[in-house]
């Protein structure tokens, strides 16, 4: 949406292939400045998630029980030793923060994972087989789309019991019907093209038809769909954790944390802040990706 | 013509029978026996246990619950509340216009900036004031926004004293509910400065509903906008030498604002689900926090009947949506459904 | 941008108004939830109780304010039969209801309001037995009122008898609490013939210090003074009730004037309060005991002598701290000291790991391992039982003791917790109802209660004649010498450890005075005035 040069660039149309592909793009990605500092970003955090036992001070969980509610270093009374400052119960921010990013990262690439598989999977069988499965298939989704996402999810961790895990199975189902319904309207519009058709008058078998054939040729606005569900699902597991069903203490979720920290906004701005804008940050470093993607994959908003 | 409504109202039929299931089902999957729950340390004797299973009903086959379930809400029974002992409906109808009161402040304030925005931003593209705008935009797309009804209350109510940090109006104004609307209602009473005073309580829950949908709405503006603005008919009238201001607001804000009203109507989902965490924040009598009081207490019947005029709703609101739709654009009334 | 200066104006101005028009004799109080009606015999939560009973209703009995004492309420004298079976009160007289818009009343309190009270309850065939859907005596049957009650009989307009089944001597105390209230039956047979029986929840009449006036569902209760109160009319005159669910929002709520009590501030404000020069913050034990009962049934905890070595082996003090972070005190005995016959000479066990090691050796008793459950839900007796159960966890390892937590769904919880072959040590805790030390003693250590709410399965018969014999005397002085000494045994027996009792907290404006702090944790506002 950010895309600010209005000519295409010119493309070396005599590469062909994948790389061709992947070319044309980053061509098109890097045109847009802001997918590209969330690209940067969030590069930036997985790398920090990935390093987090080698960057972080100290342990996540491990107490100060004489530096309780320390402020940030560059507040009064702040000290290096605890560069963000210190929880209510002693624990370093910094470190807390620094591990938290693995928890969102590892939501969003659950969620999203699960979603997919399952999403693309039923999709691609309602749109093949179509019929009495396939009105089945949507009006299932139909139900799920008609409760607000975050209080079906929170109905379902009520019922599955409150935890990180079950947060996360309960996002990836509130999400299925997007999943679905894209990979179906794909499929349909598919099926009826001569390619499909030639493959399978030679006879391909419908499985593989489905997953090899048509598949691929679905698959940018399913991958325009995942990020954006990518930064969702960070934002509806931090606020089931905010409503005390999501991960539970002492995780360091950036949800969870704030929650916990909730008590403290008049006393120390520092736990209830950091957190958020934690979340903050990683969701829109993902959205602008998301921007960019979708720009890149899609022709018809490329021209625009 | 015709058909797409049967058809439309057709789909609505099986849906709305399995949300009666799933909202009953939700229910019944949930751990943890409420007559236990109730009773707390305290304990009670097995016959009173089985006594208060079969008052409410628990005790009989699943089947017949539902039945009982099902055939109720059609002479508007759903039941009554394990806790305040009330008809679930009432509780929902007391507490809605609350609910419906700051949601409908929340989506004027986003049509509000977010359309403008959106139409600025396309007019103006690609300048730094179009990406300041969008980026503001995918800002407030990407805010967690329990967090940032937290972050306002610190500043406006706890450090600049402006606006008041929960409720819906000054205690001491007291008056009678005609409406449930506390705008409304205040005029109504005619006490001085009730209405100013609950305009000031709805300011921030408002901000804090609206601020996705805000979002949302001014990148769905400026998208159509911008799609057209390129259109042959537009290109035409600016070629005529019509004034731009003209060009912008007959033809193509008008022509634009089709695909955006279809995203306000999906907002009505993402409104209920905000309102949730904003009624939570803000200590707002409406339904999103009954709905979560609901169900960390256990109370079958009102998470129940909730879970299915919520549903309801957001159906209805939909069907709404896409009948208005067909009308504007025929062109969906062929591939519809 | 014009638009939203005009909008901040405007609540810079509103804002002015209502602190201007803050009327003196206003009190806001910050309720941390909806009543669940208005009716207290219906419910057992205590926010129900504050909005209903401790300021609509009256009660034969009463709890003297800030103590467990009972003082005469509704009935200005009583007497007990020598079998201790009757129990025959004199009504106060020219006590009135509550005038509303809703209701005047043509006559004053009599025995007819006060047999309907409690026949409504009790007999089953009673008009009002279920006058609303799902209505259920909780409390007038978890005090085991339907088997202890014969009858309650009118002698004449001033006069009531109740007859017991068996004498009872914790009668008394439990007709000071909140399902004992006293409703009006004229109003009741006004509601019957107008066909609106549900109005008795949802627009209460009574003889207490506050009429209703108003309830705008999860959002604000309004109450007003009853002028002829027998009391004498409350200093406030218009009480309102602020429900604000949200700790931190009562505390701003509080801060900012938006109210002048918040009766539980979070532990993290306390520091705060404290600090605030317009708040103040009196404090006191609550009515309840966190403990870890062992199964006494099983072995090696059927023996006194390591049940005793393990509670020596406890940091309460560590649990104090990361536990209740302050908000606790170790509790040496099973009632809590705000409970008269509180036995304060006992030693508590001292925290000596290396005794208790060298006692489980000399028990006989080496590479223990053994569950303790760990409840899955906060209570007030135990704001969080998983990191308290790891803090044992890690105390027991000290002497040698390998410890396994385990946990259940809350209902799960306490139904498996009451199993005779329990396997493990259970926390688990209790608030107490009626100020009666029977009420701690027996219901939760008696031989009765074995397979119940006796968590420890302790059955000591030496302990239970003790308790047995409390509950048919009389006389204060001689049952508080016998629950003296059954806590003598309970500490020489050590079925539980004794972990904690919570402290409550009351944040309250400066001005706020004469509010003294209800140990069974109500809120009840005559007597209290604002300073000016």
């Amino acid at each position: 949406m950010t895309d600010t040069v209005a000519a295409a660039p010119e493309i070396d149309t005599r590469k062909t292939g994948r790389l061709a592909l992947l070319s044309e793009f980053w061509a098109y990605f890097s045109e847009n400045r802001g997918a590209v500092i969330g690209l940067w970003f969030f590069a930036f955090i997985c790398l920090i998630a990935i390093f987090a036992g080698l960057i972080a001070p100290y342990s996540a969980t491990e107490q100060f029980r004489d530096a309780l509610l320390v402020p940030p270093v560059w507040q009064e009374g702040g000290s290096w030793n605890f560069v963000l400052g210190t929880d209510p119960v002693g624990r370093d921010m910094l470190s807390r923060l620094i591990y938290g990013s693995r928890y969102s990262l590892f939501v969003g690439i659950i969620v999203v994972s699960l979603a997919l598989v399952v999403g693309i999977t039923v999709g691609l069988f309602a749109g093949f087989m179509g019929g009495m499965i396939d009105a089945i298939i949507m009006r299932i989704m139909d139900i799920i789309l008609s409760f607000p996402s975050l209080l079906l999810a929170l109905a379902l961790v009520a019922i599955l019991g409150p935890s990180l895990i079950n947060a996360m199975i309960a996002i990836a189902i509130v999400q299925q019907p997007h999943y679905v319904r894209l990979t179906r309207a794909a499929v349909l519009t598919e099926r009826s093209k001569d390619y499909v058709t030639a493959a399978r008058v030679a006879g391909v078998r419908p499985i593989r038809l489905m997953f090899h054939t048509i598949l691929p040729n679905c698959l940018a606005p399913l991958i325009v769909q995942a990020a954006l569900s990518f930064s969702t699902a960070i934002l509806d597991a931090a606020a089931l954790g905010f409503l005390g069903m999501g991960a539970q203490p002492p995780t360091p979720e950036w949800g969870t944390m704030l929650a916990e920290a909730r008590e403290f906004i008049l006393r120390a701005w520092w736990v209830v802040t950091l957190p958020g804008i934690a979340i903050l940050l990683t969701v829109l470093a993902i959205n602008l990706m998301g921007d960019g993607l979708r720009d890149a994959l899609d022709p018809k908003l490329r021209r625009s | 013509m015709l058909f797409y409504y049967f058809k439309r109202f057709g789909v609505l039929i099986p849906t709305f029978l399995g949300v009666t299931v799933a909202s009953f089902a939700f229910i019944r999957l949930l751990p943890g026996d409420p007559v236990l729950l109730m009773a707390g340390e305290r304990g009670l004797t097995p016959e009173r246990h089985a006594e208060l299973l079969k008052q409410f009903g628990f005790d009989r086959p699943l089947w017949e619950q539902y039945l009982d379930y099902f055939l109720g809400i059609f002479q508007g029974d759903l039941g009554n509340s394990l806790v305040t002992k009330k008809p679930v409906l009432d509780e929902f109808f007391t507490l809605f216009p609350a609910t419906l009161e700051l949601s409908l402040c929340a989506i004027i304030f986003a049509m509000a900036f977010g359309i403008s925005a959106g139409v600025v931003a396309a007019v103006k593209r690609g300048t730094w004031f179009d990406q300041s705008l969008m980026g503001t935009a995918l800002i407030g797309y990407s805010m967690p926004i329990f967090w940032w009804g937290l972050l306002l209350i610190i500043l406006f109510s706890g450090t600049l004293h402006w606006t008041p940090v929960s409720g819906r109006i000054s205690l001491i104004y007291f008056f009678p509910q005609v409406t449930g609307f506390m705008l409304i209602d205040s005029l109504l009473s005619g006490q001085k400065g009730a209405f100013s005073s609950a305009l000031s309580h709805l300011i921030l829950p408002t901000i804090v509903l609206g601020t996705i949908p805000l979002a949302v709405i001014a990148r769905q503006t400026r998208s159509a906008m911008l799609e057209v603005l390129g259109e042959d008919y537009v290109r035409t009238a600016r070629a005529k030498g019509l004034p731009p201001r003209r060009v912008v607001g007959l033809h193509a804000l008008r022509n634009a604002l089709i695909p955006v009203i279809t995203t306000i109507g999906l907002q009505v989902g993402v409104l209920l689900a905000g309102a949730i965490l904003t009624e939570t924040i803000f200590s707002w009598p409406g339904i999103g926090k009954w709905m979560v009081d609901s169900i960390f207490r256990r109370d079958y019947p009102s998470v129940q009947g909730g879970l299915l005029l919520i549903a309801l709703i957001v159906m209805i609101v939909n069907l709404i949506v896409d009948l208005l739709y067909g009308l504007v654009n025929p062109k969906i009334r062929h591939t519809g459904g | 941008m014009r638009s939203t200066k005009l909008f901040l104006s405007a609540f810079v101005v509103s804002t002015m108004i209502s602190a201007g028009a803050n009327a003196a004799t206003t009190f806001v109080y910050c309720s941390e939830g909806s009543p669940e009606g208005f009716d207290s015999a219906l419910y057992t939560a205590g926010t129900t109780f504050d909005a209903s009973s401790r300021n609509i209703y009256n009660r034969l009995v009463e709890f003297e304010p800030g103590t467990t004492n009972t003082i005469p309420g509704l009935a200005e004298t009583w007497s007990v039969s020598d079998d201790g079976l009757e129990y025959t009160f004199n009504l106060r007289d020219g006590v009135q209801f509550h005038t509303t818009d809703y209701f005047t009343p043509t006559r004053n309190l009599n025995a007819d309001d006060v047999v309907f009270s409690f026949k409504r309850q009790l007999d089953k065939e009673h008009p009002w037995n279920q006058y609303t859907a799902g209505t259920s005596w909780e409390y007038f049957n978890a005090m085991s009122m339907p088997d202890l009650l014969k009858d309650i009989v009118k002698i004449d307009d001033s006069t009531v008898k109740f007859v017991l089944n068996r004498p009872e001597a914790p009668m008394i105390a439990n007709l000071g609490m909140d399902f004992a209230s006293i409703l009006s039956k004229e109003y009741a047979d006004q509601l019957e013939a107008a066909g609106n029986k549900e109005d008795l929840n949802q627009k209460p009449i009574g003889t207490g210090p506050f009429k209703f006036q108003d309830y705008q569902k999860d959002a604000v209760i309004r109450y007003q003074a009853h002028e002829p109160y027998w009391r004498g009319k409350a200093a406030i005159e218009n009480l309102i009730f602020a429900i604000t669910p949200d700790a931190s929002v009562r505390q701003q709520r509080l801060a900012a004037g938006e109210c002048q009590f918040n009766p539980y501030p979070n532990p993290a404000d306390l520091d705060a309060i404290r600090a605030d020069a317009n708040l103040k913050l009196p404090e006191q034990e609550g009515l309840n005991v966190g403990y870890l009962a062992y199964n006494t049934k099983v072995a090696p905890f059927d023996d006194p002598k390591v049940r005793k070595a393990l509670n020596m082996a406890i940091n309460k003090q560590a649990i104090l701290d990361a536990v209740f972070q302050g908000a606790g005190k170790a509790a040496k005995n099973p009632i809590p000291p705000t409970i008269w016959s509180y036995n304060d000479a006992i030693q508590d066990d001292p925290y000596d790991p290396a005794a208790a090691k060298q006692m489980l050796a000399d028990a006989g008793v080496s590479d223990l391992k053994m569950k303790i459950w760990a409840m899955p839900v906060q209570r007030p007796y135990n704001p969080n039982a998983r990191r308290m159960a790891e803090l044992i966890q890690a105390d027991f390892k000290e002497v040698g003791v390998d410890v396994e937590i385990v946990s259940y769904e809350w209902g799960e919880y306490l139904k498996r917790s009451k199993d005779l072959d329990r396997d493990g040590a259970v926390l688990l805790g209790w608030t107490g109802d009626n100020g009666d030390p029977d009420n701690f003693l027996a219901v939760l250590l008696g031989c009765d209660a074995v397979g119940g709410s006796n968590r420890a399965q302790w059955c000591n018969e030496e302990f239970d004649a003790l308790v047995q014999k409390a509950k048919i005397v009389s006389d204060p002085a001689e049952r508080t010498k016998l629950y003296e000494e059954a806590q003598e045994v309970f500490k020489r027996e050590a079925p539980w450890a004794t972990i904690a009792h919570s402290v409550v907290f009351k944040a309250m404006n400066n001005n706020v005075e004469g509010f003294k702090i209800d140990p069974f944790g109500g809120h009840a506002f005559h007597g209290v005035d604002l300073k000016q």
